[in-house]
């Protein structure tokens, strides 16, 4: 059995270090790329979402690659997602591919279909076992997402560009081959002290943005067209309203972002009422919260037919109105141009940056440095689309 | 005088609204329904609505524009789950909201939460709920909702002998329904019954000597039986009836096609086409035929095509 998986941000290094630990043999799919995608067109339906296009492009790959297992999360509703695990096999099955898809349904479809899928994919291990397993995966995925989180912050105030992402490459190289605690422990240390050592020039007045939305586009920088990399080049402090251990993570409390799904659910409140599946509620909840921690501007990113996020889409400008905060929406889908995305990513950034410039003649206060790099460099990546 | 309480009709209108009538009108209060939809229905609807939203909604935005300056207050209940371990769209968990951040002035929106997973006690006590705004007995409102019931059930009965839902509303006479072909129109009711939506489909295809069969005219036992039949189960109800429907007419053959109706961006349809396809090239028993309609449909696009299928329908009988 070969097990293989669709990317997702830093998914793969989740994932192979569960399955090592687990002794399951993997084939991790070629990073996404523009093949991927064009791969998972040819046989997605053509309302389904981006992400569901772009894993089964992932999947493709895999298979040729000799995979014969597909592992995909399930779900109970009422996003898609929960049954795009089906629709897969599904497609996949008609196309001719041969394979076998473990599909790892939460413990609310029952506790017992959820252990069973956790023994198949950890052989011979005992329930306690795998529990460690599990909890030593999560300590590590949340380590990695720390590390991200501090990238996204911080990164505007680098001084040499550049040196962030390189410090965050070495940093993630860092903590892959850790596996005791103890060895989690200390890499994340190192990992830390690395990212700290970048040369930053915190005076530096930056924009301070929101970037919200749909789990899969805001966690994979192909789909995203690398877009946190761009921003946090062109001098804009970031904050994110979904990581990934949050994410597959049962709990509200969202340790990595530290706000818990009660409190973003509270202050959606007054603008929409009652969870609507996928991050909707969220997208709103975090649009109110940004505001109200005095964010200069909120983006808001979600595939194009996404049912959620299109709700928290109608429900945003209310929001942006009521609390003075910009917003701008962007609609992904396979026909989306990376130029055409940052020429309008560029214009909301001027409007921030003239909006913080007449806010600070209000208060008297400095001159707003924003974007020092601005218009020297739109082509960071190397490809059209995401990282190099 | 009694408030008067606006009805979109609209979205889950097609469903329940004998309920939802007789329901306010035991608390004491006066209907007033959304016209049908029409040219400037759709496009008052669809200049408000977020681009992205499927025809069905912007649709209903713009019943909600029709009824503003006519009652005291709409109708736009949150209709989360309407049975155990299901859900409805997503749009239906947010319309209240969604309808509410329309960028227009609207009248007071009445929002009770439907919601079966939570079990009957919390269902009721959502309704009880509700109908305190209009009178403090409880016993009423129990009354009320349980003519309510009881109305739906008349509904559903004419449904399945076969009135469609505007025909069972107006208690009118069923029309007639006899062709060579039978054909089954798969799709949420708010796409097969609204004639605006589908440019009228069902009156042309009983015109082109057609009779219909829709999934209202099937027992709910078999649909739900049908629907089982996919590997895994469906957690939107009325997704699981379009789809026991479609599969009930690949196995027993009862209709000669199948045209499934799906409206352009909607999420659900997305999978379930696929599903629908998929159990179709593996039958090989029924041709299925799936109609995309937006805001941008054509009548004449429409007619062609359906024609055509029906062509190849008759071919085949012969």
């Amino acid at each position: 059995m070969k097990v293989t998986f669709p990317h997702m941000g830093t998914i793969d290094l989740v994932l192979s270090d569960l399955f090592d630990r687990t002794g399951l043999e993997y084939i991790i799919p070629p990073r996404t790329s523009e093949r991927t995608l064009q791969l998972g067109l040819r046989y997605s339906p053509e309302f389904a979402c981006l992400p569901l296009k772009i894993t089964l492009g992932n999947f493709i790959e895999a298979l040729e690659a000799g995979a014969d297992t597909l592992l995909m999360a399930g779900g109970v509703g009422p996003c898609r997602f929960g049954y795009y695990a089906e629709v897969q096999k599904c497609i996949l099955k008609e196309a001719g591919y041969d394979f076998d898809m473990i599909i790892l349904e939460p413990p609310a479809m029952g506790w017992k279909l959820f252990i069973d899928t956790l023994r198949l994919l950890a052989p011979g291990k005992s329930i306690r076992q795998i529990w460690r397993i599990i909890k030593t995966g999560f300590r590590k995925a949340r380590a990695i997402d720390e590390l991200e989180k501090y990238v996204l912050k911080y990164r505007a105030y680098e001084v040499k560009r550049g040196d962030m992402t390189k410090a965050y490459k070495k940093a993630l190289e860092i903590i892959k081959p850790a596996i005791t605690d103890e060895e989690i422990t200390e890499a994340r240390e190192e990992a830390f002290s690395i990212l700290e050592g970048v040369e930053k020039d915190l005076g530096r007045p930056c924009l301070k943005v929101g970037i919200i939305g749909e789990f899969y586009l805001l966690l994979e920088p192909f789909a995203n067209f690398g877009i946190e990399e761009y921003l946090g080049n062109m001098g804009i402090s970031l904050e994110r309203s979904v990581y990934l251990s949050d994410w597959i993570s049962p709990s509200s409390k969202n340790l990595i972002m530290g706000i818990s799904d009660q409190e973003v659910a509270q202050a959606a409140r007054p603008y929409l009422n009652h969870f609507v599946g996928g991050e909707g509620l969220p997208s709103v909840g975090h649009t109110v919260i940004y505001a109200k921690e005095g964010f200069d501007g909120v983006i808001h990113l979600f595939p194009f037919t996404c049912m959620p996020d299109t709700i928290a889409k109608s429900i945003l400008p209310k929001v942006s109105r009521d609390y003075d905060i910009p917003v701008i929406s962007f609609v992904i889908d396979e026909q989306t141009g990376r130029a055409g995305l940052i020429t309008r990513l560029e214009a909301f950034i001027d409007l921030l940056a003239s909006r913080r410039k007449q806010k600070s003649k209000l208060h008297k206060e400095h001159d707003v440095l924003v974007n020092p790099r601005f218009g020297v460099d739109v082509t960071l990546s190397n490809s059209e689309r995401g990282l190099a | 005088m009694n408030a008067t309480v606006g009805i979109p009709q609209a979205l889950l209108f097609y469903k329940y609204y004998p309920l939802w009538e007789t329901f306010l009108k035991e608390l004491g209060v006066d209907i007033v329904v959304s016209n049908p939809t029409t040219k400037k229905i759709v496009n008052s609807g669809t200049s408000l609505a977020e681009n992205e939203l499927c025809l069905p909604v912007k649709i209903f935005f713009g019943h909600l524009v029709d009824l503003k300056d006519r009652v005291d207050a709409i109708f736009v209940p949150r209709v989360v789950s309407v049975e155990r371990g299901t859900y409805t769209c997503p749009k239906f968990l947010g319309l209240p909201d969604l309808a509410r951040s329309l960028d227009t002035q609207l009248p007071k929106i009445l929002d009770p939460v439907f919601n079966s997973r939570l079990g009957r006690k919390r269902f009721y006590e959502s309704i009880f709920d509700f109908g305190k705004q209009f009178t403090k007995s409880k016993f009423r409102i129990w009354r009320a909702w349980m003519a309510g019931v009881s109305a739906q059930k008349a509904y559903q009965k004419k449904l399945l002998a076969g009135a469609t839902p505007i025909e069972a509303i107006a208690d009118e006479q069923v029309s007639t329904n006899n062709g060579d072909l039978k054909i089954g129109l798969a799709g949420h009711p708010y796409n097969v019954h609204d004639p605006y939506i589908n440019l009228n489909l069902i009156k042309k295809l009983k015109k082109w000597g057609v009779s219909v069969a829709t999934e209202e005219m099937i027992p709910p036992k078999i649909l739900e039986h049908e629907a089982n039949r996919l590997p895994k189960r469906l957690f939107w109800s009325y997704e699981r009836e379009v789809v026991g429907a479609a599969f009930h007419w690949m196995r027993n053959k009862s209709v000669d096609g199948i045209i499934y109706i799906l409206s352009f961006a909607c999420g659900q349809d997305s999978l379930i086409q696929v599903l629908l396809e998929s159990e179709a090239k593996k039958r090989k028993s029924v041709p299925l035929m799936s109609l995309v309609i937006d805001e941008h449909s054509g009548e004449a696009g429409m007619i062609t095509r359906v024609e055509a299928f029906i062509d190849m329908l008759r071919w085949r009988a012969v």
